[in-house]
């Protein structure tokens, strides 16, 4: 039935390549995928798990399978995440009708990717859909993208596919270090890598994955790209898609925990770069569209906390907050950022420009729009009631966990307490934005702008909606993934199988706090 | 039916062909072209019927073989003379002007006639186990293949690039019998499987023959010497050099059939060549060093020459290179095949089947554009996006597939090699030096494949009138491009080819 996912998309392009309305097909594909999305979920959430998945068998030698399922609740999330962005993005932005084939095409392929890449419980198509997926990014960039397009799709072409590259060797190695029969995560995960592989493959893993979601220093090609791309473009791709290589550490981290552990410090400085240099960047924008590139950027500084606090950890039981943290917070950034590029997009519809010091005063002539982005700038800052709030606390508590307090501070505890500045960061530049841009007098740019209509409001309404429920009450997500007494019984069934060789002298690496569960 | 009927009837077929020229009226070779097509077509039926010629014919057994490899390589050499023969048809304009004629298609005969013999020859190399008749096979194809690349008489280009390909051609052939010289001086035979059961038995016995395992230098002198040779034919370093020339000078469809099938017999017989060296104890691990380092050299030069070019065929030509590198790392990582790995031979095979399949649409594409837009630069592609928007798609995605991206078929031709590499460097770790190179090549391939995405999408068309597609071309290009995305999903088909 997952499968239906993938092939309603894809279905859809067909059917406009065939010659249908290519907004109407997107439109229904995507709205018939957030309602099989909710449902499949809601199916998993009451327990069914079979006749969800999907499995072919592509090659016999080695085994690959076209596997989709939900693996875990991780899966499940993130496959909501992208069928309610999608949707949300298939109603956001309009383009000139000659390029409207292109446009729903490029969106509905980047849909199917997407899911398909959170879905797929085997290595192969885990990488290969989001490869699909990144190649209408490319193209719809360098077409329909503004400004200085070309130059900027290609320096997301040749960051992007660099990174893919790092992260295909170090996929193929981990595959070869394991041993493992064939390769499908249950296989994968229950496999052992050698420690000596460990340090050089969590490397490649994390350089790969890293470019993918702009970890810092390889973050250069995401602000230009979500600036320049068409708004349901940098929705899904900053909203959906970045979320691939955080999901793909948080789905790999159990294999290489110590050498991904070796590398603690230096992801340390490389998140702390992505939230606090990147931040002050964001402040300096002049732009709105650039300023909200960057936040994107900066914001996925916390999730790599909470990464880092899981590898500092080692073990998931060790942490058990890390995990649900860094997902809830994916989530959350998610909804947030698409809603904020779908507003910006609305914006400079409206008035006609984007540049914050020719914008005023559009609170008076668009108070509906001005309420829908000022929810949207303080669920990114982090007010509690939405979903970002949520993901934030469980993070900062994750940072803090284990640790005691007549110890002193660990790599992750001070990284966490100059986090915290983050948010005053997030708090200068989203407020600073809203005030130039719906307060003070009108100007000559605001004058005439109209406010939003029912149908222009609907995507951003669904999201606010998402933010507002989630954040209230976060279980409704949290309740997918595994509750800590299963963790701890999954990892102890894995240790008993499999000990783990002892760790080599010297090699070990700075521990904040001893693992409970070693 | 025995299978070497098959040769036997490609010969006759050409022959035929070769006939039908002298009598045929100067005006049109519409007639060679459509018995030269259909014969071929038609002789996949007697194939599907073929076997293995009898075992007591002892004399022919010595030097004919019908194995899993033979028969996948003789498809190969099959299918790609019939698509080289469908773009001929459609590039006979081009030769046209080219020739005695300009505007009838007088003397262009043989040009749909030669690429049957060729074909014959590669037919012949994939079973050939004996140095003699590999040789035999191996120059009726280079010799074929002197005409077809200085077939257009009238273009400095293509005259010039026929001269390139005689000399070093003629200067390979002499490595070759060179080679041959020296192995026959030292092990008395030409027969490989002789020569391989020679070497298993003085690696199990060393005071047995000679003193090969005492001294494996001379023999290993004349193994160099044939794969320098060898080198010549799949276009590895460093007898690459004439590649971009050659490629860029010849007519369209013998670049086409340079590339592929010309490649793939050349790679079938460096398999074989091989194959006694790698599985005695005595050889293989300078053997290894050898292959890794053309492997490795080829990779890295194709990959990085391919970069500043702006002229697609010169491209295409190093773009080859850079594939005959990637197959030499699969070759370099000799594997026999188990349960989870394939063969080097398979590993070959599978990269090959589906290089045919990617680089002939390709070559299927700049035909087009060259129809249309008379230049074979990258430049002629700009803004094809707006002009034809299905080829545009097709082109993107053969690209992709040259370039490795996942769901493409060219993917899996990499990552076998790639887990083949792997697979052995547990081994024997000098191998992790061509897995490395290997990853730049194929960073680098990124760049100069998406370079024409680039030309094709984001760059302004020069002129708005739409490109049209003749109707083979239509369907070669369409079915090509299916076959490469379902390939991509599904590769099994070729896997249940090969044999694994």
């Amino acid at each position: 039935m997952t499968l239906a996912l993938i092939l309603l998309p894809l279905f859809a392009v067909i059917a406009i390549l065939m010659g249908a309305n290519p907004r109407a097909a997107a439109r229904n594909a995507t709205g018939m995928m957030l309602f099989a999305g909710l449902g499949l979920a809601a199916l998993w959430a009451l327990g069914t798990r079979t006749f969800l998945g999907v499995d072919f068998l592509v090659l016999s030698k080695p085994e690959i399978h076209l596997a989709l399922n939900f693996f875990d609740g991780m899966s499940v999330i993130m496959m909501l995440l992208s069928v309610i962005v999608a949707y949300a993005a298939a109603r956001t932005g309009d383009c000139e009708d000659r390029h409207a084939k292109l446009w729903n095409i490029s969106l509905l392929l980047i849909a199917a990717g997407a899911v398909g890449a959170f879905l797929s419980t085997d290595l192969f198509f885990f990488y290969a859909f989001h490869e699909l997926a990144l190649i209408p990014t490319f193209l719809t960039i360098g077409i329909l993208g503004r400004g200085d397009r070309k130059e900027i799709a290609w320096k997301v072409t040749i960051y992007l596919a660099f990174g893919s590259i790092i992260l295909l060797a170090g996929l193929l190695w981990l595959i070869a270090a394991s041993g493992t029969p064939d390769l499908s995560f249950e296989s994968l995960l229950k496999c052992t890598v050698p420690v000596a592989a460990q340090r050089g493959i969590a490397l490649f893993l994390l350089i790969g994955f890293g470019t993918l979601v702009s970890l810092f220093p390889f973050h250069s090609w995401a602000a230009p790209a979500y600036a320049s791309a068409p708004a349901p473009i940098s929705m899904l791709h900053a909203g959906v898609l970045k979320k691939f290589g955080l999901y793909g550490l948080l789905r790999l981290h159990p294999l290489v925990p110590i050498g991904m552990a070796s590398w603690l410090e230096l992801i340390i400085v490389l998140l702390l770069g992505n939230i606090l240099w990147v931040g002050f960047v964001t402040i300096n924008q002049k732009r709105l569209d650039s300023m909200l590139g960057n936040s994107s950027v900066m914001h996925m500084g916390y999730i790599f906390l909470a990464i880092a606090a899981l590898i500092a950890a080692q073990s998931e039981s060790a942490n058990p907050i890390a995990k649900p943290a860094a997902i809830l917070l994916m989530f959350g950034h998610g909804v947030t950022i698409a809603m904020l590029f779908g507003l910006a997009d609305r914006i400079e519809r409206l008035t006609g420009t984007l540049e914050l010091r020719d914008l005023g005063g559009l609170a008076k002539q668009a108070p509906k729009l001005a309420f829908l982005f000022g929810l949207a700038a303080m669920a990114s800052i982090g007010l509690p009631g939405l979903a970002n709030f949520a993901g934030e606390v469980m993070v900062f508590i994750a940072g803090f966990k284990g640790w005691e307090p007549d110890t002193p501070p660990g790599w992750v505890q001070i990284a966490t307490i100059l986090s915290l500045w983050g948010l005053v960061i997030s708090a200068v530049y989203m407020l600073r934005a809203f005030r130039h841009i719906f307060q003070g007098p009108t100007v000559e740019f605001t004058r005439n702008a109209s406010d939003l209509s029912a149908r222009d409001r609907s995507p951003a309404v669904l999201l606010a909606a998402v933010l507002l429920i989630v954040g209230l009450f976060p279980n409704i997500l949290l309740q997918f993934l595994e509750q800590p007494e299963a963790v701890v019984a999954r990892e102890q069934a894995h240790i008993t199988q499999h000990p783990r060789p002892p760790q080599p002298a010297g090699s070990a690496p700075v521990q904040p706090h001893p693992s409970p569960s070693q | 039916m025995p299978a070497y009927w098959l040769e036997a009837i490609v010969v006759a077929l050409g022959l035929l062909l070769l006939l039908m020229e002298a009598f045929s009226n100067s005006k049109s070779k519409e007639l060679i072209r459509v018995v030269g097509i259909g014969g071929l077509i038609f002789l996949l039926v007697p194939f599907y019927f073929a076997v293995a010629p009898p075992a007591d014919n002892a004399e022919l057994a010595r030097f004919y073989v019908y194995d899993r490899p033979a028969i996948f390589f003789k498809l190969l050499a099959l299918l790609t003379t019939i698509l080289v023969l469908f773009m001929a048809y459609d590039f006979r304009k081009t030769l046209n002007r080219f020739t005695e004629g300009p505007d009838t298609e007088h003397g262009t005969g043989e040009y749909y006639a030669l690429p049957v013999f060729a074909c014959a020859g590669m037919m012949w190399m994939a079973s050939a186990r004996d140095l003699v008749s590999i040789f035999v096979a191996l120059e009726l194809v280079t010799i074929t293949f002197y005409i077809l690349v200085a077939f257009m008489n009238r273009q400095v280009g293509s005259l010039e690039a026929g001269v390139k390909f005689l000399i070093l051609g003629a200067l390979s052939t002499g490595f070759l019998v060179y080679g041959i010289a020296w192995i026959y001086g030292i092990t008395h035979t030409t027969n490989l499987e002789t020569i391989s059961q020679l070497l298993a038995a003085n690696s199990s016995n060393p005071d047995l023959h000679d003193g090969i395992s005492a001294n494996p230098i001379p023999l290993l002198f004349g193994l160099s010497l044939i794969l320098l040779s060898l080198a010549f034919k799949i276009g590895a370093v460093p007898m690459h050099l004439w590649i971009p020339d050659v490629y860029q000078g010849a007519p369209t469809p013998t670049t086409a059939f340079l590339s592929v099938g010309s490649k793939a017999a050349g790679f079938i017989v460096t398999l074989r060549i091989l194959d006694p060296f790698f599985s005695s104890d005595i050889t293989r691990s300078q053997t290894t060093i050898v292959v890794l380092a053309l492997a490795g050299l080829t990779i890295l030069v194709g990959n990085l020459t391919a970069i500043p070019q702006t002229n697609f065929k010169r491209l295409l030509a190093y773009s080859s290179i850079a594939h005959a590198g990637f197959i030499l790392l699969a070759i370099a990582a000799w594997h026999t095949g188990d349960d989870d790995t394939l063969s080097s031979y398979q590993a070959v095979a599978f990269y090959l089947g589906t290089y045919l399949l990617i680089t002939i649409g390709a070559f299927f594409v700049l035909v087009v554009v060259h129809n249309s837009e008379g230049s074979d630069n990258i430049s002629a592609f700009d803004g094809l996006g707006q002009r034809n928007s299905l080829l545009a798609l097709c082109a993107t995605i053969l690209l992709a597939a040259m370039a490795g991206l996942p769901l493409t078929a060219g993917f899996y031709g990499k990552f076998f090699a790639f887990q083949l590499a792997i697979e052995s460097a547990h081994t024997n770790q000098i191998l992790w030096w061509g897995i490395a190179l290997g990853f730049v090549g194929v960073a680098a391939g990124f760049y100069y494949y998406l370079k024409v995405v680039r030309a094709i999408y984001w760059r302004a068309a020069p002129k708005d009138d739409l490109i049209a597609i003749p109707r083979i071309s239509r369907y070669a290009i369409i079915s090509l491009t299916l076959a490469t995305v379902i390939l991509g999903f599904w590769p099994e088909p070729i896997l249940w080819l090969i044999g694994a």
